[in-house]
């Protein structure tokens, strides 16, 4: 194949950027115009009949401009023109009604029983032995007895129920928890099972056993959980039962609402229902019939409208011949649960539930209760937070909602009973924050006089202090009400119950006051934390703190300024905690610090925190969390600013630098910040450094060429090296872009075939495409060096390129060439299209010297001969597609920047469009579309040569 | 095979009163259709005596003189001699319910003498308050040694409407001895006689614990019983047999001293 010149097509930029540039026209006041702004002149505010709801509108008044969606709108805007024509007493009674509604169904705000579950089933263990007791009646041991008259059986059959006597007895002993806990699963599921099965009365055996646990209190310690454990199973029976009967109320016809009444309740359905009540009564023994009785409280529905409004007094009565307090403050938790589910309304039940609990209360101190807690070796102080569970559950349910007069009787009558540490915690956990906030030093008062031997005190205060948290006590009393309980706090000497109370308390501490009220909490909690090593078993606790202190001190200034902070960090020993710790004050910092800081104080505590992160990466670290950490380093830094002190700021970049060299992504950041930094000096010189700035840019753009190399990605390293590049072009330092573009060249051989991105591995070569393509537009006003030779840079990535291993199913080294044409072309031009300001590109300092011309022409004929060697290995059958996109596209690129005056490179393009079409691969409407645009091209002026171009064009038709 | 027959009755509870229409279908269901002789429907009643495993020998004198009684019988040909197609076939019946000649229908009723199939009584109210403490007991040996105690309640009648519930009020005002268990104990007393003699026995059907353990002093425990369909009817006194009911309040304390109350119960349907 013959040689072809390449002749570039001259350019005048100046003249076509402003042919293409769409013509300004000046705009007469009152035009139409979509951008222009709309000015409001009159604004009226139309009060509406609503209280508190007005709405204002707004019209422009000039005519000419029509503000779409004022004019639609006639002035008033559909909302407020809603809430103008709504009946309001239409409004009133809707909000009535919903009144009504959150007054009878439960809200979001009360907390449910399942968040209760897992808190209780956690604290209430146990290391002690347990025993299960089951007496599943069985049959064989009826055999025994021979009974003839039918009677006998059928009583047979209903005494099974709750039979012990004879039938096959089942003791489990010596199980741990963890084995209790399985048996228990394993009752539920067998329940389940037994239900499938169809044998109903063998799951009402599994229920009225498992009910009957709950009379056993030996192992006391772990009632709470036995009878979480167990009201689940309760609970799962009272589902099946109900949904067993409201099955039998679904006709193939119809479905029953979920609100129901008893009228379209069938009589099989009743019959049934009526069926299972009436076994349950005869339930021998109190327990097991008062639970089984209230796990399907809710089918009373299906027999009358005032079934549950009877049933649950009746219940609330029945759970009085329960002679165990805890059993029965249990079982009136279970009523007062279920109840809520099925009638929140019927709020009688509940107070009644309550106030006989108070009636009930003296037991706990009487002689039945007592020995029982000799024998079982259980202290008071253990025993009684048992009844915690179940009392703020029935003081929660009873407080939801509930008036204020309700609950200071309430408390009236909780005061009226000796020892009420128990009743007042309850009372605090339960009530309405605000109401106890209010009465803050009242319940001070009561818990001071509290008897020491009963409740533990320090969970008094801790209650005391979660309300607190949630709602602010009188302006007045807040520092009485934090010495008063302060003074209890610091003298408790187990570790463990100081550290549960101060948490709570720090919380109020910080939001009511200042930095050293703060400071004299957390050094007391150092006080007590740190004898034995006692912090080492309560991080969360410790942990916990932190977390309140940062989330209340979002100025770091004074965070940091508290003395006893960076100490108080000291306690975090292990290493896990520590970075958590540490992570959780980078994340406040980052998200509520707003101004970049100099502060020394934050800066020198700040990078002590980040370094403890930076430190724990190790080689076992996982990508996410490097990740998670160099994002919160990344937000410190960028938080950094010295103002116009730019040398302390590269000085803080350097020590940065030393500091988190395990982490690249902060490297990179580095990088960035100086490049940023620099270019900052260039616009505060204005562009026109003086010897000292110059030596500080030099400086920055020296930090950047050292640190490259010892960053990792490869593509990283490539684009940091031109990025830092072009700010060392920008801020004149030629030599030192000059080692950037060398350095960047130099490693192009090292681009792998593939690279690792997000865990998979993809070709690099679409990206080493990108990057190149980058780097020519780069390419075009780096001036040559005066000692080396003309286009040297651009000669030694053609090297490169030429010397690379490209993939041989790929046309990129192709379309690599092309751009290199096209950069080639755009440097003959004598004016290029863009400058650096301040460098003297190429062109002026060739000023189109014909040597220099003749050396990029020589450049541009070996390129177009590697494209066109490899257009001809494509001749290939599997690679005809290949060859005919490739043809067309280096036709593209003579049209675009070649000068097709010349004969022989208008002979080439003619050759390269039949070359296109040759083998049907074209897509005939991009021919078409071509061949529109050169006819369109040649009447412009100077383009008459394209008509006869056009001419020697044909069309393939397809056939 | 694969014939069945199933007798359905329309009211879902069962219980029919006297000069009440009787109503259901009878489904006959089978693969193939079968050929049948005719389908007739047959309603008997009867009063007869059973022997108690528990009683043998002491009744055998007059079991014999003691026939089956019918109170009912009524046959009615549903249908003819033919053939029943394949599939499900229901045959829909009616029946007056009238008591033969001028006997009395009793309701139905399990016991161990006597089965009743299917009286009506005014109730009254009668409540009885008590009080029991080691003073009023019967049958105690030394009541020195029992401990102290005073148990007081009442119950609200002791005319029952067995479709009600038995309802009173309990309250341990004092007990030197820790309570176990306060039970309900609801009795049956059956008497059968003729002129050879009379057998009465006295059946405990049913059993309810009201307290568990030490309850509370001075704190009302409710009374509250469901009474047993199955085992229940309305108080019975006819020239043959009478059938009665009684409750016990068993009180149980520590050192297992049981103490007992009974109260004769009457019980009608209204």
């Amino acid at each position: 194949m013959a040689v072809f010149p390449w002749h570039p097509r001259s350019r005048n930029y100046k003249a076509e950027f402003a042919s293409c540039r769409l013509e300004a026209v000046p705009l007469e006041f009152g035009d139409y115009h979509p951008l222009k702004p709309i000015t409001v002149t009159e604004s009226k505010t139309k009060k509406v009949s609503r209280k508190g709801s007005t709405s204002s509108t707004s019209s422009s008044s000039s005519s000419s401009v029509v503000d779409p969606l004022s004019s639609v709108l006639d002035g008033t805007d559909p909302l407020s023109m809603f809430a103008a024509t709504a009946d309001p007493a239409a409004t009133d009674s809707s909000r009535k009604r919903r009144d009504r509604d959150e007054n009878s169904i439960i809200g979001s705000d009360f907390e449910p029983w399942a968040n209760k579950r897992g808190e209780i089933l956690a604290r209430y263990t146990t290391t002690e032995k347990l025993s299960i007791n089951l007496f599943m009646g069985s049959e064989k041991g009826k055999a025994g007895t021979a009974t003839s008259a039918m009677s006998e059986k059928v009583r047979t059959r209903l005494e099974e129920l709750d039979d012990f006597e004879e039938g096959s007895q089942k003791e489990l002993l010596n199980l741990t928890q963890q084995d209790y806990v399985n048996r228990i699963e394993e009752l539920n599921q067998s329940l389940k099972d037994a239900w499938a099965s169809d044998q109903k009365v063998k799951a009402l055996k599994i229920v009225i056993q498992c009910s009957k646990l709950l009379s056993d209190t030996s192992v006391i310690q772990f009632y709470p959980s036995k009878f979480v454990l167990i009201t689940d199973i309760l609970d799962t029976f009272g589902k099946l039962v109900y949904e067993r009967i409201f099955s039998m109320c679904v006709d193939n016809r119809s479905v029953l609402p979920d609100h129901f009444s008893p009228e379209n309740v069938n009589d099989t359905a009743k019959e049934t229902c009526l069926n299972w009540f009436f076994k349950i009564a005869s339930i021998r023994e109190l327990i097991p019939r008062f639970y089984v009785e209230a796990s399907i409280l809710k089918c009373n529905k299906f027999l009358s409208k005032t079934g549950i409004s009877e049933c649950l007094p009746r219940l609330t009565c029945m759970i009085r011949g329960i002679g165990d307090p805890l059993v029965s403050v249990y079982a009136r938790a279970y009523l007062c649960r279920v109840g809520m589910e099925v009638a929140p309304h019927l709020k009688e039940s509940l107070n009644k539930n309550f106030f006989d609990f108070l009636l009930t209360f003296k037991q706990i101190h009487g002689d039945t209760v007592q020995n029982q807690l000799v024998v079982q070796g259980v202290e008071l102080p253990s025993y009684l937070p048992l009844y915690s569970p179940a009392m703020d559950w029935i003081f929660q349910c009873i407080s939801y909602h509930a008036p204020e007069a309700l609950l200071t009787e309430m408390m009236e009558r909780c005061k009226k009973l000796g020892n009420n540490a128990l009743l007042l915690n309850s009372v605090m956990s339960a009530f309405r924050a605000e109401f106890i906030a209010t009465r803050s030093m009242d319940f001070i008062g009561m818990i001071k006089e509290c008897d020491e031997s009963g409740f533990p005190k320090h969970l008094l205060f801790r209650s005391l202090g979660l309300n607190l948290a949630l709602a602010d006590p009188p302006e007045g009393d807040r520092l009485q009400i934090l010495n008063e309980a302060w003074k209890v706090i610091t003298k408790l000497k187990n570790p463990q119950d100081y550290i549960n109370c101060a948490e709570v308390w720090v919380e109020y501490t910080c939001k009511h006051f200042t930095k050293r009220e703060v400071n004299t909490v957390l050094a007391d909690v150092i006080k007590h934390m740190t004898p034995d090593r006692a912090f080492e078993d309560s991080y969360p606790q410790l942990q916990s703190i932190i977390k309140k202190v940062i989330a209340h001190f979002h100025d770091f200034s004074i965070l940091f300024s508290v003395e006893k902070f960076l100490p108080f960090l000291d306690m975090f020993q292990k290493e896990s905690v520590r970075v958590e710790v540490c992570k959780c004050i980078m994340e406040v910092f980052i998200k509520h610090q707003q101004e970049p800081t100099k502060d020394p104080v934050i800066l020198n505590a700040l990078l002590h925190v980040c370094k403890t992160t930076h430190d724990s990466v190790n080689a076992l670290t996982l990508e996410d969390e490097k990740r998670t950490l160099a994002y919160l380093i990344n937000g410190f830094i960028k938080m950094v600013s010295f103002g116009r002190d730019f040398e302390q700021q590269l000085s803080f970049y350097v020590e940065a630098r030393s500091m988190f060299c395990n982490l690249e992504p902060v490297l990179v950041q580095l990088i960035h910040s100086v490049n940023r930094l620099a270019m900052e000096t260039r616009k505060v010189m204005k562009g026109n450094h003086s010897r000292k700035t110059a030596a500080f840019v030099r400086a920055c753009v020296a930090y950047c060429f050292i640190t490259i190399p010892s960053l990792v990605g490869i593509f990283t390293r490539l684009n940091l090296y031109l990025h830092s590049g072009q700010v060392a072009l920008a801020n004149q330092c030629l030599s030192q872009a000059d080692a950037f573009f060398k350095a960047a060249i130099s490693l192009i051989p090292e681009v792998p075939k593939m690279i690792n991105i997000d865990g998979k591995m993809r070709p690099s070569e679409s990206f080493l495409l990108e990057f190149l393509c980058n780097f020519f537009s780069t390419l075009l006003i780096v001036p040559d060096h005066p000692e080396h030779g003309v286009l040297f840079l651009v000669r030694e990535l053609l090297n490169v390129i030429q010397d690379y291993t490209w993939e041989d199913s790929s046309d990129d080294k192709i379309r690599i060439y092309t751009c290199v044409l096209h950069l080639l072309s755009a440097m003959s031009q004598e004016s290029y299209l863009y400058h650096v300001d301040k460098v003297d590109s190429n062109d002026s300092l060739y000023g189109g010297d014909s040597k220099f011309l003749a050396e990029n022409n020589k450049l541009c004929e070996t390129v177009m001969a590697q494209i066109l060697e490899h257009l001809k290995t494509l001749a290939k059958d599997e690679a005809l597609k290949r060859q005919s996109s490739l043809g067309l596209s280096f036709f593209n690129s003579i049209l675009a920047h070649g000068d097709l005056r010349n004969n022989r490179l208008n002979q080439l393009s003619v050759n390269l469009w039949h070359l296109a079409q040759r083998h049907g691969c074209a897509d005939t409407r991009t021919m078409v579309k071509t061949l529109e645009y050169i006819k369109k091209r040649s009447k412009q002026p100077d383009m008459g040569h394209l008509t006869e171009l056009a001419l020697r064009l044909p069309l393939q038709t397809r056939t | 095979m694969g014939t069945s027959l199933d007798i359905k009755i329309k009211r879902a509870n069962k219980v029919y009163h006297a000069g009440e229409v009787l109503s259901g279908v009878v489904v006959i269901s089978g693969k193939d259709s079968i050929q049948h002789q005719g389908v007739s429907l047959t309603v008997e009643g009867s009063v007869n005596l059973q022997l108690s495993a528990k009683s043998v020998g002491v009744f055998e004198a007059f079991y014999n003189s003691v026939k089956p009684i019918q109170i009912i019988s009524s046959t009615i040909e549903m249908v003819k001699p033919g053939k029943f197609p394949s599939g499900k076939t229901e045959i829909p019946f009616e029946f007056p319910l009238h008591v033969k000649g001028n006997k009395v229908l009793y309701e139905t009723y399990h016991g161990v003498f006597v089965n009743i199939q299917p009286q009506k009584g005014k109730l009254t109210p009668s409540p009885v308050d008590f009080t029991i403490t080691p003073e009023t007991l019967q049958n105690v040996k030394e009541r020195a040694l029992l401990p102290k105690f005073l148990i007081r309640g009442h119950l609200n009648s002791t005319n029952c409407v067995i479709t009600q519930p038995l309802t009173g009020e309990l309250v341990v005002e004092s007990s030197e001895a820790a309570i176990k268990s306060i039970e309900l104990q609801l009795v049956r007393v059956e008497t059968c006689g003729c002129a050879e003699g009379y057998a009465r026995d006295a059946t405990e059907i049913q059993n309810i614990q009201i307290a568990d353990g030490d309850v509370c002093r001075s704190l009302s425990v409710p009374i509250y019983m469901v009474f047993p369909r199955l085992f229940t009817c309305p108080t019975l006194e006819t020239t043959n047999f009478k059938v009665e009911f009684e409750v016990n309040i068993v009180v149980l304390l520590h050192a297992d001293h049981l103490i007992t109350e009974n109260f004769p119960l009457k019980l009608c349907r209204v």
